[in-house]
């Protein structure tokens, strides 16, 4: 069986795997896909803390319901987001970050 | 006693209430001349008194108080009755000289201001007072030569003899605060006791320290009674209504350094000063202010510009015989020059009034038909000042000149020699402005002044012949005490007659019926370049010097550093931080991950 | 040793999240996801978390995913390959991902490791005693079995219902909130053509 470390590290890679994804990449559709890749990695934890912190001979299912509750916020939020950038899409006509500078002082 | 009270405060409250109150009504000059008449009374009433009211404690600090009180002596209630005297009727002069201008509210309110100043100069009974006044006294001066503001050169006349003043006023208050050292005393009642006291402990140091104490006060003096080398701003001054130049720069505020010399001398012991070589130094800065400002008169062509270098070489002979430690004689001159000499500036007024404002003696000519009285009076105060026989000015400047003869050899000659110098401009400038024909428009339809200028005229002109006479002279600051009705046919009367005919005669012949100045000598026209060099050494110097320094402060460090380099930090740092919203996506997220590290660092690693 | 199909998964799932940033073509990427997120379901279900599985797929790989796709498909997006290159976004995100492994490796290797308590017949069997007798869950226990959706239904039921509720409405705003964004660029569009 696999350890707790061993669930935690590979959802740290994941997460690394995601960051990176939003610091390189410019296309923002991925960078938001790179920002599912991270909750999913949060997840994987919650998960194993889960499994890996028995009450009562079970799992403990209140690391389960967060999960849960991710996973749906997340939905919500992809639906938002992708709104979001449809709309921006229409008004700027790119979804590249680099050509996205309104911010810039 | 009170009255002195009265005397000291009624032209203040004159002046408040005109500047408060009044303003620009026209009862201002009334006012004002009608307080000038009743210090005059006042004045009257006071003489012969001694002693004083009580002081009015001022300021506490541990031992040390500062009163306002009040001399009143032989020497104080003369003086009071010279300032009031001219005062007065220079107030009378006034009323008619500048009935036509529209700052005559302003013009009056600082005339009983100036009444104010220098009644406190005279009866103050200590040194902070004297200095406060002194002060005073040189700002309603301010406040009246620059009357005319308008005129860039009234400004710069007004601001030019503030400024010397305070030159001198510098050395004046550390010569007051050194005096303090010295004595221990302000008043000038306690000084003497403090000296004496001081004698005995320092008996080898004592003449040096007293003799530097006293040319610091002399500073004040030299500025005030414009002596060389701070005498510029006397014929400056003359860009002030005429009247003004009567009362402030002839009779009262030039002598108020003469004054106030006489009264440091009888405040200390007159004996004490034959043996300070500070006496040497005064005496020779008068004689020298005397001599050049005779030479310098011979060559003005401006009416009052010549009474004005008169009036620097009468308080030379004044400031030379107070060095001399003969300092009865300089306050004896000093009363009868008071008299003579603002009868001639009030002469000049009323011929500058009488001609349109015209003030060049060349462009004058033929006045004694149009303005009989005006120019008998002139006269009469020319003989004054030139000390013909039997006049005033005869008896106190034999004095001088006696003085001198005993005391000092070459201060004698040089005094001489000014005797000789006195009566040659004299006549020049009678012979020029009243005798030949009119050489200008101006002139040519001058007429005689109204009573009003000319009863204050006849009144000074008798002054001036009879305030010699012991009668009168007894009245003075510090009557003489050896001076006789009529005259000793002695050596030096013998040289003074000798210096009047010489004087008279070549004046007389050089400019009888002359329509231009036959001499011209540029040294002498040109002031001896004083101004000049001020002008471009001194002035430019230090201006230039101060304008750099001043500019360093002011570009480099309050705008450069302070407030530019303030400013231009905020900018470059907000600048830097700009650079930072560089409105990519991925730099946020790039410093967002940064921070994420770099909190687990701290938190995770640092922390075991 | 953790078991192969630990490896696995875990390997589908980074290898999938690693050809999310490298592919250029976005429905690549998109398409590397759903593998991630199998992989993913995967571990999940290794962990017998079966309903968080079952929903990971459904949910993210089934729902999200295809959605991501329809936008992608809808922007109509090209490729990013006539962008030039930028080497500092690539080392930056290089940089961070090595700072965060060693400090995530750092991290793992000083706290205690923990072995996956046993769930067998036995423990189940005693953690039955909890629930109703003769209920569903409380028969799964005793046959030895793991009623994992009975048991996260009854969790979200009894402990979790106000937040279970506030879900739903948050749901429910994102529905607007999405119809009123398309909305209003609608309108803007309308606005614009007359």
């Amino acid at each position: 069986m696999a350890t707790l470390n061993d669930y935690l590290f590979v959802s740290g890679m994941l997460f690394t795997i995601g960051l990176a994804g939003v610091v390189i990449r410019r296309n923002i559709i991925i960078v938001f896909m790179c920002l599912e890749l991270m909750l999913s990695a949060a997840n994987l934890s919650l998960v194993a803390f889960s499994r890996f912190n028995t009450v009562k001979g079970l799992p403990d299912y209140n690391g389960q319901m967060l999960v849960f509750f991710v996973i749906t916020v997340a939905a919500a939020e992809v639906a938002v987001g992708l709104a979001i950038i449809i709309a921006l899409y229409r008004a700027r006509q790119t979804i590249h970050t680099d050509e996205l500078t309104s911010l810039k002082g | 006693m009170n009255l002195a009270w009265i005397l000291l405060f009624l032209p203040l409250v004159v002046a408040a209430v005109n500047q408060l109150v009044l303003r620009k009504s026209a009862v201002v000059p009334w006012v004002s001349t009608g307080s000038a008449v009743a210090s005059l009374l006042l004045s009257f009433l006071l003489i012969g008194k001694t002693g004083g009211p009580t002081p009015i404690h001022w300021a506490s600090i541990g031992d040390f108080h500062l009163d306002i009180g009040i001399q009143l002596d032989k020497l104080s209630t003369g003086m009071m009755l010279v300032v009031t005297g001219v005062g007065a009727l220079v107030h009378i002069f006034s009323l008619a000289y500048m009935h036509d201008d529209e700052g005559k509210a302003r013009y009056f309110t600082g005339l009983s201001f100036f009444m104010f100043s220098m009644t406190g100069i005279v009866l103050a009974n200590n040194f902070i007072m004297t200095f406060i006044f002194w002060e005073l006294v040189g700002f309603s001066s301010y406040l009246l030569i620059g009357h005319w503001y308008q005129k860039e050169s009234a400004a710069d006349a007004a601001k030019k003899a503030f400024l010397c003043n305070r030159v001198g006023d510098f050395g004046f208050m550390i010569g007051i605060l050194m005096l303090w050292g010295i004595t221990g005393a302000l008043s000038f009642a306690g000084m003497k006791s403090g000296l004496t006291t001081f004698i005995t402990a320092n008996p080898t140091i004592w003449i040096g320290v007293l003799s530097a104490a006293v040319l610091c006060i002399f500073c004040g003096a030299v500025g005030k009674s414009a002596q060389v080398p701070l005498h510029v701003w006397l014929p400056d001054a003359m860009e002030g209504p005429t009247p003004v130049s009567a009362l402030i720069h002839a009779a009262t505020m030039v002598a108020a350094g003469v004054y106030m010399l006489f009264r440091v001398q009888v405040s200390l012991g007159t004996e004490i000063f034959h043996q300070l070589p500070a006496s040497d130094v005064i005496a020779w800065t008068g004689g020298i202010t005397a001599l050049l400002a005779a030479l310098m008169a011979t060559q003005q062509d401006d009416i009052k510009r010549v009474l004005a270098y008169s009036t620097l070489s009468q308080l030379g002979y004044m400031v030379m015989a107070v060095g001399l430690v003969a300092g009865e004689a300089g306050m004896f001159h000093l009363f009868t020059h008071a008299w003579f000499k603002a009868l001639l500036f009030l002469g000049s007024g009323a011929v500058i009034f009488a001609c349109h404002h015209e003030q060049d003696i060349w462009k004058m000519g033929g006045l004694i038909k149009k303005m009989p009285i005006t120019t008998a009076t002139f006269a009469l105060g020319c003989a004054a000042l030139i000390a013909v026989p039997g006049t005033s000015g005869f008896f106190s400047k034999e004095l001088i000149l006696d003085a001198a003869h005993e005391a000092h050899s070459p201060l004698f000659w040089v005094a001489a020699f000014v005797a000789v110098l006195t009566p040659f401009y004299m006549t020049r400038l009678f012979v020029v402005a009243f005798l030949g024909k009119h050489r200008s428009h101006g002139a040519d339809h001058a007429h005689e002044v109204g009573p009003l200028m000319w009863g204050p005229l006849v009144l000074l002109a008798l002054l001036a012949v009879i305030s010699g006479y012991s009668f009168i002279a007894g009245f003075s600051p510090a009557p003489p005490e050896h001076h006789g009705n009529g005259f000793q046919i002695g050596m030096v009367a013998g040289i003074s007659l000798a210096a009047l005919v010489i004087g008279v005669t070549a004046g007389f012949v050089l400019y009888n019926g002359k329509d231009k100045d036959p001499l011209s000598i540029p040294l002498f026209r040109n002031r001896f370049y004083f101004d000049s060099i001020y002008d471009n050494v001194l002035v430019r110097f230090f201006q230039d010097t101060t304008a750099a320094i001043i500019n360093f402060f002011d570009e480099f460090l309050i705008n450069g550093l302070l407030v530019g380099g303030l400013s231009r930090a905020t900018a470059s740092t907000g600048n830097l931080f700009r650079q930072l919203q560089s409105g990519s996506l991925q730099g946020y997220a790039f410093a967002f991950g940064l921070g994420v590290i770099l909190v687990i660092y701290f938190t995770v690693f640092l922390q075991s | 040793m953790p078991s192969p199909l630990f490896w696995l998964f875990s390997l589908i799932m980074l290898i999938g999240g690693c050809a999310v940033i490298a592919f250029r073509n976005p429905v690549s990427s998109a398409l590397s996801v759903v593998a991630c997120f199998a992989g993913l379901a995967g571990l999940f279900v290794g962990l017998n978390a079966y309903f968080i599985g079952i929903i990971q797929i459904l949910v993210y790989t089934g729902a999200v995913m295809v959605l991501f796709l329809f936008i992608i498909m809808l922007l109509d997006l090209k490729d990013e390959q006539k962008r030039a290159k930028s080497l500092a976004p690539l080392l930056a995100g290089v940089g961070l991902s090595i700072a965060f492994i060693i400090q995530l490796i750092g991290v793992l290797s000083k706290s205690p490791d923990k072995i996956a308590p046993a769930l067998n017949a036995e423990t189940l069997g005693a953690a039955a005693a909890d629930f109703t007798k003769g209920g569903k869950i409380a028969t799964a226990l005793t046959d030895g079995r793991l009623p994992d959706v009975h048991l996260i239904g009854h969790t979200l039921f009894t402990q979790y219902n106000l937040p279970f509720q506030i879900l739903g409405v948050l749901l429910l705003v994102a529905t607007v909130g999405v119809v009123v964004l398309s909305k209003k660029t609608e309108e803007k569009k309308t606005e614009d053509r007359r």
